[in-house]
């Protein structure tokens, strides 16, 4: 797995609280900072590569071990 | 310029108020600028005690534990037992509450519009009704929609 500086776990939640709680973190971090986003919520595979395209934060990784899914998402420019 | 998203929410039951909120949530958390207007029934969901119940009266596709049939289902406390155990699964499947995603709608700026002429005809008490939230009409509701993105009537 790649460096992060951040990680959220939002295992046992499901849509949309990992999108909201992503945008969250990702607000409070500087361009440039990784979030490391973890999340059981299967709908994920589609969405959070939805929400990192729309935010323009971009998706450096993803994985998936056991049904639970990791994400890296690099805080873009402001 | 910030993508638009118009809903109309106009249902009050526990069901009916998930889409409103949860898209509108989602949708500023994706840079949206979003605005509810809440009309008819709708308007329940700006309470400030919530009290959102779900019945499967009129509703076959509900899934039940068991089949009950609709004579049945007039029996009182079933709405009640249907409201409780909806809430339940809600709760063990990690989805958020009506409450929090209201509150994360408020928090981030979506702008929630009472209908006005459904608050005047229902005589609803606005003090009744969460603190921020504005009232319009259809004009306001069409002068918004008009420029939008998605609009959506639930």
């Amino acid at each position: 797995m790649s460096h992060f500086d951040v990680e959220l776990d939002t295992s046992g939640l499901n849509c949309p609280l990992p999108v909201l709680k992503a945008r969250k973190a990702l607000s409070e971090m500087a361009s440039g900072q990784r979030l490391h986003l973890i999340v059981t919520d299967a709908g994920a595979h589609q969405d959070i590569p939805a929400f990192s395209k729309m935010t323009g934060n971009p998706l450096i990784e993803s994985s998936e071990n056991d049904g639970t899914l990791h994400f890296i998402l690099e805080k873009g420019a402001e | 310029m910030a993508k638009k998203l118009a809903i109309i929410a106009s249902k009050g039951t526990l069901d009916g108020a998930y889409p409103p909120f949860l898209l509108a949530s989602t949708a500023v958390a994706l840079g949206f600028e979003v605005k509810i207007f809440f009309t008819f029934y709708g308007l329940q969901l700006l309470n400030k005690n919530l009290n959102l119940k779900v019945s499967p009266l009129g509703n076959p596709a509900m899934p039940m534990p068991v089949p009950v049939p609709s004579i049945v289902q007039v029996i009182p406390g079933l709405e009640w037992f249907a409201t409780w155990m909806m809430k339940r699964k809600l709760k063990q499947k990690g989805v958020a509450s009506v409450e929090q995603l209201r509150d994360i709608c408020v928090e981030t700026g979506v702008d929630l519009i009472a209908c006005q002429m459904t608050v005047d005809l229902f005589d609803f008490n606005e003090e009744d009704f969460i603190d921020g939230i504005s009232s319009g009409g259809a004009a306001t509701y069409l002068e918004f929609a008009g420029d939008a993105d998605v609009t959506l009537y639930i």
